[in-house]
């Protein structure tokens, strides 16, 4: 497959990039999530510019859920912040990955700022499948353009959950809601090809669940550094075992 | 609280709550890039710890759910969700099958048995 993307210039790259996005599964994945978070928003009583600026500085989803909840619901603010740090470190080993790929021998320290802030689960994922079959000159062009896709995509998608919560039946505005938690679920548990990561996903799911009914302080941070920790541990002790 | 600070309170939020603590591990991924790589125990722990905290945030989504969605029994939402992810694995993990089931249940069971 190496090779079998070829671009001219980097601006081909670029809507090359943006074309990508169009065409792969997470603009659906995204779709869902953003009409959800649309949805929301409105919900909550917070602005439609007020998203679109959250979804271009924040670029997570998860995070931009905790973030419109925490402030709908009055959480206390540094606890909506820890649980957002917490919800990010993920971001923190994606952008180390993806960087050696878009990087060249002339590449300067600017040209991976934007990369670095478009980071995101979908960008990642389609980033490391597809910049190997591209020239190293042409993958930082492609990467932003499939950013902007997926982030344009994720704009225009907040819009449209926004103003269908306003005007919708409650039953419909219901499903747009789940929206967000069903398509979480369900893409996390995709992106979960090893043990460690579906171990991750029941323990969280399941210590989520609990300290929140038990109303434990700090709830999702708990559940974040329990569960992972003890399916990292469980993962270090099977691989030590083989 | 003022006129004028209340409509920029949401945003001030924003900044200091939501984009700093969330960008802040893009940039530590810049600056340390150099010398970690994707297999390093802390890069496969941080994986574990984000994977928990994201399942974490979808079991307070469920069970706690907010607006119209509140509206529906916890056990059609738990339902149409175990439904949906059933889905996804029968149909070779897609999400898109796993997602379009889940909310049909849940349209279902609202309709049904809406409180």
């Amino acid at each position: 497959m190496a090779g079998s993307l070829t671009f001219d210039s980097s601006s081909a790259a670029f809507f090359g990039g943006v074309r990508a996005a169009f065409l792969s599964v997470f603009f659906l994945v995204l779709a869902g999530t953003y009409v959800g978070l649309g949805a929301l928003a409105h919900d909550f009583g917070l602005s439609i510019f007020w998203l679109t600026l959250s979804t271009l500085l924040v670029w997570a989803a998860p995070a931009q859920v905790i973030l419109i909840s925490g402030i709908g619901t009055g959480a206390a603010l540094i606890e909506v912040a820890l649980a957002i740090t917490l919800s990010a470190i993920r971001l923190f080993p994606m952008v180390v990955a993806l960087l050696p790929l878009v990087r060249t021998r002339d590449t300067r320290l600017r040209d991976l700022i934007l990369p670095t802030h478009f980071t995101s689960v979908s960008m990642w994922v389609e980033s490391l499948r597809l910049l190997p079959m591209l020239a190293p000159e042409r993958r930082a062009a492609f990467c932003n353009g499939l950013s902007v896709g997926y982030m344009g995509a994720a704009v225009g998608f907040g819009f449209v959950g926004y103003y269908l919560a306003a005007g919708l039946p409650p039953l419909l505005a219901a499903t747009l809601l789940f929206l967000t938690p069903l398509s979480f679920l369900i893409s996390t548990a995709r992106n979960a090809r090893m043990m460690m990561d579906r171990l991750a996903l029941g323990l969280g799911l399941a210590l989520g669940a609990l300290l929140t009914i038990l109303h434990v302080d700090f709830d999702l941070m708990w559940a974040g550094i329990g569960g992972g920790t003890l399916a990292y541990v469980v993962h270090r002790v099977r691989e030590a075992a083989t | 609280m003022s006129a004028a600070l209340s409509d920029l309170w949401p945003f001030l939020v924003l900044i200091t709550v939501g984009f700093l603590p969330n960008e802040i591990w893009r940039v530590l991924g810049l600056v340390l890039a150099r010398g970690l790589n994707e297999d390093s125990q802390v890069v496969m722990w941080s994986r574990a710890v984000a994977t928990a905290t994201l399942a974490g945030v979808i079991a307070k989504l469920l069970l706690f759910s907010s607006g119209s969605l509140a509206a529906i029994p916890l056990s059609v939402r738990l339902g149409a969700a175990a439904i949906g992810f059933v889905a996804f694995l029968v149909a070779k993990r897609s999400v898109f099958v796993g997602v379009a089931i889940g909310e049909v249940v849940l349209l279902a069971g609202g309709y049904l048995f809406a409180n």
